[in-house]
């Protein structure tokens, strides 16, 4: 067998602390070693010619290239040898920059390291086997988790672009949080006139089969094929029957028993409720906690209402399963609570601010709802505790976020945004009002933001205080606020008639244990993990699975619809082929030595591993044997080293292969 | 690859690491320790600047602050702080220091009294308080203030005349003693 | 049932009227005190914002003490004392440089951790419900703020007492008492106690603050669980009426005094008559029903 060895300078990278030189001479004795070349870019055009003409001058086999990682520059070589005509499997990297020359000082131990390394892959390329790409189908549809304007974004795009999209939504309603909005930044558009006519259009759109109040039970499969199940909450509404009519809302005597969510526990909702009135679709949910009837038996004001028999209280959830090839995740954001939480809980709550024992201390959903024109005050300025319209109003940013103390260190982003436009619509419609607003920083990066903040300061008279508050008291109907100036340091006691809380974004409450179904990883505050911070910011670890909006990390309206569209875009380049290549790195187990103990089975973290039943020629079942799914298998090897009797094997990384590696040093 | 670890004198900063267990730079100046401090309108300089002084280096000025001396150890501060930056104890070191470096105190009535309390106990094993109160008003000279308790509380039986001593009061000589600052 | 006691100075001067009723109240709940022998000042304010290491050691020879003694658990029933002693002992067993360093100083070795009460977490351990089952005299007409100060509840990652800006365990003692309590502002605000001689001007101004959100807030009585607060509250009143005049007199009783009068004790019985602001239950009720 005859093997080349390129030695790659990587500029100075690889040179300043390694003797490359040195190298490829010390390589050139190696055991079947044909030639030993060492260049200044291996990568570059001249660097991939020289690689290319040596393997045909000399009649190569096999390489080794020794150069960066081959997360960087593998598929470069590959290719490279694959026009020189050698199976890429039969072409190996020893990494002499992440795992030598940057991680070392002294050049003579680095070069003797790299000399190491090389001859290692050397015997490692030596028992190489060629091997081809596997090919697998995909199925040209993608679910979308989550009905907020990143969901909807992304399924609009998709299916825009002519591919079948199920849009799956735990609430009865899409729209998300954006429907709650009053009105949005830098504009102050209405969030509703904005956002309703795509609510419409994903309810009317043929390639979109909405699925609302309901919720991802299980993924299974892999990129391009995954089957998923979906629990559909059973609705007691026959959704084929009800027209939207309403009367079974306004009609169900249940008045004050459920707070209204959408309007953030500002108002009461009836047991039958259609969460707002633009919402898609505009059909009602029974609430069995709050319902006479499921509590006595009694009651059916609903059914005999209804003049569609659309009611149907004995309705069950129902499971279906979609077959997926793509999956984009936008499952968005819930705000920090400062309620007085569990010992042990992530959410430690602020007892300075008063454990939210205060009517008037809200957060800014809350105000949110305040401020619309379709909330609960009808867009009139009112406090929750008595009515009274607030002539004074103390805005207090970070509240949970960076807040070590409190669990959350990170910025939350929109905060600083959110806050001076609720300043101003206080400050445009109550005009002898006073607004205070306590930040750290303003933080307004974005375009048209730092003028929008701006614009509260010197036209609207906000009055903006840097500091933190450190307690709010309630006296006579007051909320005293003590905080400090820090620009002035001066004290400063303000006696507000309703504060507003800036809580951080956090993560929805079961976004761990959906990361968990779906297969993806998550951090420390439960936001899921994109692949790459700078180069892969869309795309999740797993296959197929791609993120968008507030799930990922704090994000504004814009930014969520931006990597929505990223998303679709995503999903569709996966569709762009009929058949998905992957790198044939996978388990195989040898049939004959095979003793069907199914350890393999139980380490596979993919599931990859299934029972093969061996038949003799009469069709009678002799043993049971373990069998790897190619599609499934993600080529960890876990199976392999778990194998008591050595009769599973990874392609590419096959004990002969490992052992002559480790031997060699 | 050289190393990014420049050797440096030893700093104030460096010193209050040392005996609180926190870097200064922890702090990130939000002020909410200032907000929440009860002595806060009787300082010359607000606690969290007192921070940002050491933080830039003008270690003068902070020790010499009255600030210190007015904290009343609370720890509002501390248990508020977002960062978990222990600011009661942070104040504790700079007094610590500021008497180490012998700075000029300006708030001599304070530390007369705690010199006054420690002789006590010093003497005593256990606070005495017609001594404290005897000493700490010859220190400062202030003779007329609290003579509208003294008094009444003395008919009350709350002040003794007799301090209550402790018996082995060479063990806590001995304390004194090896916890000196030389 | 036993515990160990460090009574603290002022339970011997000023607020000897703590160490009678807190004693009496113990008793009636059927437990008695084993007073730590020979103990020493836990070294206050004054040695921990000068000498970290006196404080230290003088803190931990009283720990020292209790574990020669053979005590499992002690009760420190001045906030300061008990916040001086939980902290030394947590930072002493922690920190193994200083740990060598303090039994150099007390020329001892130091095994064992004894866990330090506060007075509250004294009647959660003897049982809260022995206040009601013994509870023979009605002070329904008390409506009491408890004040717990800054010590009581601090650090709450070292005392793991109580919640450090919304505690309710006082409360909880004093309504199993029979009394009322109000909900208030200045439940953790600082009395500015280590000021208490060099500083009056600022001991006032907080000590006032203090009394007028209490009265603001509907009580009628104050409630304190520390020597140091109770001089603040109660003796600098006649100050505070000079230099603040239209100060109006308001009662501040220790949290013991308050559950003694629960248990059928008297007032003189309990010390109050040594308080500068009097209070008597008769009055108070009669006040009320004439309001």
């Amino acid at each position: 067998m005859k093997i080349g060895v390129f030695i790659c300078h990587c500029g100075e990278n690889i040179g300043r602390t390694v003797d490359c030189p040195r190298v490829s001479k010390a390589c050139q004795w190696l055991p079947g070693v044909e030639v030993s070349l060492d260049y200044k870019y291996m990568c570059s055009d001249p660097g991939q010619n020289m690689i290319k003409d040596e393997i045909r001058k000399k009649k190569l086999d096999a390489i080794v290239v020794g150069s960066c990682s081959p997360h960087m520059h593998e598929k470069t070589f590959r290719k490279a040898a694959v026009d020189a005509g050698i199976n890429p499997f039969l072409v190996e990297i020893a990494n002499l920059r992440e795992h030598c020359s940057w991680v070392h000082d002294d050049i003579d131990a680095a070069t003797d390291k790299a000399i190491d390394l090389v001859r290692m892959a050397v015997e490692k390329v030596k028992r190489n086997q060629p091997l081809t790409t596997i090919e697998v189908p995909v199925t040209k549809r993608t679910l979308v988790i989550g009905g907020g304007i990143a969901g909807i974004q992304a399924a609009l795009d998709v299916a825009n672009a002519g591919y079948e999209v199920v849009l799956v939504e735990k609430e009865p309603s899409i729209g998300g949080h954006m429907s709650q909005l009053s009105e949005t930044f830098p504009t102050l558009d209405c969030s509703q006139c904005i956002l309703t006519p795509r609510m419409v259009e994903v309810y009317q759109h043929p390639k979109i089969k909405l699925m609302t109040y309901s919720e991802v039970e299980k993924v299974e499969g892999f990129i391009g094929n995954f089957t998923v199940t979906i629990r559909k909450k059973a609705r007691h509404i026959d959704e084929s029957k009800c027209t939207g009519c309403g009367l079974c809302t306004t009609k169900c005597p249940v008045k004050k028993k459920a707070f209204n969510s959408f309007e953030e526990n500002l108002a009461y909702r009836p047991a039958v409720y259609v969460p707002f009135p633009q919402a898609v679709p505009n059909i009602p949910v029974i609430d069995e906690t709050v319902c006479t009837y499921y509590k006595t038996g009694k009651c059916q004001m609903c059914v005999k209402v209804c003049g569609r028999e659309a009611i149907s209280f004995d309705q069950q959830d129902t499971l279906v399963t979609e077959e997926i090839g793509a999956i984009i995740v936008a499952t968005g954001y819930k705000l920090y609570n400062i309620e007085k939480k569990p010992e042990g809980s992530m959410i430690k709550g602020y007892g300075e601010y008063g454990y939210g024992k205060y009517k008037d201390v809200v957060d800014g959903l809350q105000f949110e709802r305040i401020a619309s024109a379709s909330g609960p005050t009808s867009g009139e300025f009112k406090r929750p505790s008595d009515g009274k319209e607030p002539k004074k109003i103390v805005f207090i940013q970070c509240v949970g976020s960076r807040d070590d103390s409190k669990g959350f260190s990170y910025c939350s982003k929109i905060c600083c945004m959110y806050t001076a436009k609720h300043a101003m619509l206080y400050k445009h419609k109550v005009h002898d009002g006073e607004a205070y607003v306590f930040y750290m920083d303003i933080r307004s990066g974005g375009k048209m933001y730092e003028e929008f903040v701006r614009r509260a300061i010197e036209e609207d008279g906000v009055k903006y205080i840097r500091g933190r508050v450190s307690k709010i008291t309630e006296k006579n109907g007051k909320y005293i606020v003590k905080g400090e100036d820090t620009l002035a340091s001066m004290p400063i006691e303000i006696d507000a008639d309703m504060v507003v809380l800036a809580t951080a974004m956090i993560a929805q409450t079961e976004a761990s244990e959906l990361a968990q179904t779906i297969g993806i990883p998550y951090d420390k505050y439960g936001f899921y993990n994109e692949a790459h911070p700078k180069l892969r910011p869309i795309e999740s670890t797993t296959g197929g699975v791609f993120l968008a909006g507030a799930c990922q990390s704090p994000k504004d309206i814009p930014e969520s619809v931006a990597m929505a569209s990223a998303a679709a875009a995503k999903a569709m380049v996966l569709f762009g082929s009929d058949k998905l290549e992957r790198e044939p790195v996978v388990a195989k187990v040898n049939e004959l030595f095979c003793a069907g103990c199914f350890l393999c089975k139980k380490v596979c973290p993919y599931g990859a591993v299934e029972v093969k039943e061996m038949k003799d020629r009469n069709g009678v079942v002799y043993k049971e044997i373990a069998y790897v799914n190619e599609g499934l298998c993600q080529g960890c090897g876990t199976c392999t080293a778990s194998c008591p009797s050595k009769s599973i094997e990874l392609a590419g990384f096959n004990n002969e292969e490992v052992f002559a590696q480790i031997a060699a040093l | 690859m050289s190393s990014h670890n420049h050797q440096h004198a030893h700093t104030i900063a460096d010193d209050i690491a040392e005996k609180t267990f926190q870097d200064v730079s922890l702090c990130y100046q939000c002020g909410k320790c200032s907000a929440g401090c009860p002595v806060r309108y009787y300082m010359d300089i607000a606690p969290n600047k007192v921070v940002r002084l050491i933080q830039l280096g003008f270690y003068e000025e902070a020790l010499k602050s009255e600030t210190p001396w007015l904290c009343a150890g609370c720890q509002t501060c501390s248990t508020r702080c977002p960062q978990e930056f222990d600011l009661a104890k942070f104040m504790d070191a700079v007094r610590e220091l500021a008497l180490e470096k012998g700075v000029e105190i300006k708030h001599k009535d304070i530390l007369k009294f705690h010199e006054a309390f420690l002789n006590q106990i010093k003497r005593f094993g256990r606070s005495y308080e017609i001594g404290l109160i005897a000493e700490y008003k010859m220190k400062t000279m202030h003779l007329m203030q609290d003579v509208d308790s003294g008094p009444d509380m003395f008919m009350k039986g709350l002040l003794e005349v007799i301090p209550h001593k402790m018996k082995d009061k060479k063990s806590v000589k001995d304390i004194f003693k090896k916890t000196a600052k030389k | 049932m036993k515990v160990g006691y460090f009574p603290g100075c002022s339970q011997t001067g000023t607020a000897k009227e703590y160490d009678i009723s807190l004693r009496k109240v113990v008793e009636k709940l059927g437990t008695s005190f084993d007073e730590i022998k020979d103990w020493t000042c836990c070294g206050a304010t004054s040695a921990h914002v000068t000498n970290h290491m006196l404080a230290s050691a003088l803190a931990m020879r009283n720990i020292m003490l209790a574990e020669q003694q053979g005590l499992d658990d002690i009760v420190a029933p001045c906030a300061a004392c008990y916040n001086r002693l939980v902290v030394s002992q947590h930072e002493t067993m922690t920190q193994p440089a200083l740990k060598t360093e303090v039994e150099a100083v007390l020329d001892t070795k130091l095994n064992k951790e004894i866990k330090v009460m506060n007075l509250i977490e004294l009647f959660q351990k003897i049982g809260k419900e022995k206040i009601s089952e013994n509870k023979t005299f009605d002070i329904k007409n008390i409506k009491a703020a408890c004040y717990y100060g800054c010590l009581l509840v601090r650090p709450s990652s070292i005392t793991h007492f109580d919640d450090a800006e919304q505690p309710s365990s006082m409360e909880e003692l004093v309504e199993l008492a029979g009394a009322k309590t109000v909900d208030w502002n200045y439940k953790v605000e600082c009395c500015g106690a280590a000021h208490t001689l060099a500083r009056r001007d600022i001991v006032l101004d907080l000590s006032k603050k203090i009394i007028d959100d209490a009265r603001d807030h509907g009580a009628n009585v104050l409630v304190v669980a520390c020597p140091m607060c109770h001089s603040n509250l109660d003796m600098r009143q006649r100050a505070m009426k000079r230099a603040y005049p239209g100060h109006k007199e308001f009662p501040v009783l220790f949290l013991t005094e308050l559950l003694g009068l629960a248990l059928g004790m008297k007032e003189k019985e309990l010390g109050i008559d040594k308080h500068t602001i009097e209070f008597n239950y008769k009055e108070l009720a009669a006040e009320k029903a004439a309001v």
